[in-house]
């Protein structure tokens, strides 16, 4: 065990010593939270988030770049965090799929809209459908649905077809308009209005579902 | 699924990356994107003892372009930031229309595009486009800069010219010439995924006929091979696709282009898709070169 009085460089060169592989320190942003993690210098990404630093939103299916699972946001955009070396993100912020709830604990709006649109089954798809849906909406916050079937098109699911999937990217540009002051069906609505409340917006219906309102 | 041991650099400037990449020869690896680096190390395809990330190289992700000098992209100009570059598009437009091509836009956030054509991998698409358009690759060590045309840059599958200690450090195009279009498409699984078969062609027009043509392949024939069907094509209508000699390309093209076979698709049917995508993209290339044409004439007339 190194001891505290130790300097960060001897605990490197004695974890080498002791493992036989070089080991780095790396210091990111993690959710806002901005920290050092030690780590044998050919972790990848996916891994030091998971292992190391216990955010295990983030999936990992096939760690080729395929499947999309690890999908995490890299100083804003979506990146394949399986395909990032851990010491390649010195300095770098990164978001999860857990960094997207707001402090108050509010869902993100593609984190709702998949609520609402019942976008997952299993869930293992789900974080790195959602981390790629919030980048993309920021480009775009009113997608078609062809540009929605784009959006998701690298990512895979095995479980529940990509309908509601797509259904869900379209709310979740809906939700997110709404939040940001817009009212769909005219300020008087009732419904537009109770859209912006958390409580109730939890329980509105899927875009294309059943008719009625919250 | 995950790498082995090894050491990993990050030099904060070019000099600094030859001279890691120099002492330790044969041994080390440039880790770019990692877009098609990461997959052969986790897999264990490859095992460098050292790994020199380029990654926070300052002032090392510019794009340039120009009528007289074309388009310069460098070493960390990711796939996306080039594929968005407006003056990149206006001097050659086939850049940006096949690096829609590539991957998915999370890949192409991370991947660049100097990385992918020094990959040269035959079923990625931008070694493709720079063996049509010609141009070279700039290099780097500690011995000095030198330029690598494209003609001499493919030496086999993800294989190239460049010697163990040498950087890419830029890529350059030449802009695109009047009265010459471009078009370029592939037939994937899945949008986005690599091609059963792509190509990209380039056509040179004069009179409403084909004068000249050019292509290449994207997962079928030999990588950087550029193959010439002025021959078979010249004269066909560039505004008439039922003209019979775009039919004779299609066949020509089946008989002169290898296809192999792999877990996607069998040789036969890369064939059919070589036949018939020769034939669409060649003609959309001409259809290219007529708008061009067309679109100097208006806006010409327009002042
Ligand atoms: C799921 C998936 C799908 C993909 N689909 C496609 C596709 O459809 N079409 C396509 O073309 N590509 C595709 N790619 C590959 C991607 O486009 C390439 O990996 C990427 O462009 C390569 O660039 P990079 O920066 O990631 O290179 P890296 O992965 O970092 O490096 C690749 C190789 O090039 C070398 N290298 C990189 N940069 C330099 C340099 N400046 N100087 C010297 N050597 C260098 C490295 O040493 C390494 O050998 C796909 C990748 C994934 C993961
Ligand atoms: S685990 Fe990273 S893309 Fe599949
Ligand atoms: S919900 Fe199970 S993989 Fe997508």
């Amino acid at each position: 065990m190194a001891k505290a009085t130790h300097s960060i460089d001897e605990q490197l060169a004695e974890l080498q010593e002791e493992t036989g592989e070089q080991h780095l320190a790396v210091t990111f942003t993690l959710n806002a939270v901005t920290q050092t993690v030690v780590l044998p210098s050919r972790t990848l990404a996916s891994d030091a988030i998971r292992h190391h630093l216990r955010q295990t939103g983030t999936h990992v299916g096939c760690e080729h770049g395929v499947c999309g699972a690890c999908t995490v946001l890299l100083d804003g955009k979506p990146v394949r965090s399986c395909l990032v070396l851990a010491a390649s993100l010195e300095g770098r912020e990164v978001t999860t799929v857990e960094g997207l709830v707001e402090p108050d604990g509010t869902l993100h709006p593609v984190q709702q809209a998949f609520i609402d649109c019942h976008g997952l089954q299993c869930g293992f798809c789900t974080p790195g459908f959602v981390t790629t849906i919030a980048a993309f909406l920021e480009e775009n916050d009113s997608p078609t649905r062809e540009e929605a079937t784009d959006a998701i098109a690298g990512n895979l699911c095995r479980c529940t077809g990509y309908q509601n999937i797509r259904a869900a990217v379209l709310r979740a540009a809906e939700i997110k308009r709404e939040r940001s002051g817009e009212f769909p069906l005219g300020e008087d609505d009732e419904s537009s209005r109770a859209s912006l409340d958390p409580k109730v917006r939890g329980t509105t219906n899927p875009v294309g579902g059943r008719a009625g309102r919250a | 699924m995950k790498p082995s041991p090894l050491t990993y650099h990050r030099p904060r400037s070019i000099d600094e990356a030859c001279q890691i990449l120099a002492d330790v020869a044969h041994e080390g690896k440039v880790l770019a994107g990692g877009q098609s680096l990461i997959p052969l190390l986790s897999m264990r395809l490859a095992a460098p003892a050292h790994l020199v990330d380029i990654g926070s190289i300052p002032r090392l992700d510019a794009v340039s372009s120009s009528r007289e000098l074309g388009v310069t992209f460098d070493a960390l100009t990711t796939h996306s930031v080039l594929e968005a570059d407006r003056g990149a598009a206006q001097v050659q437009p086939l850049i940006g229309r096949g690096l829609r091509l590539v991957a998915h836009p999370t890949i192409r956030n991370r991947g660049t595009t100097v990385g992918s054509i020094v990959h040269a991998d035959p079923s990625a698409e931008m070694p493709a486009v720079l063996a049509l358009l010609g141009g070279s690759v700039t290099v780097r060590s500690v011995r000095g800069v030198r330029e690598i045309r494209s003609t001499d840059l493919f030496a086999g599958p993800l294989e190239t010219t460049l010697e163990a200690d040498e950087i890419a450090t830029s890529v350059t195009v030449p802009a695109a010439d009047p009265g010459v279009g471009t078009a370029i498409d592939e037939i994937a699984r899945r949008h986005g995924d690599y091609a059963l078969v792509g190509v990209a062609a380039q056509v040179r027009v004069e009179g409403g006929a084909v004068a000249e043509a050019r292509m290449t392949y994207v997962s079928a024939g030999e990588l950087g091979e550029v193959v010439d069907y002025t021959d078979v094509l010249r004269g066909a209508s560039a505004t008439d696709d039922r003209d019979p000699l775009w039919r004779n390309l299609s066949e020509f093209a089946r008989e002169r282009i290898d296809t192999e076979p792999d877990i996607h698709a069998t040789a036969r049917y890369r064939s059919q898709l070589v036949a018939a995508l020769t034939a669409r993209v060649g003609f959309a290339a001409a259809q290219d070169a007529v708008l061009d044409g067309a679109a100097v004439h208006a806006s010409a007339g327009g002042r």
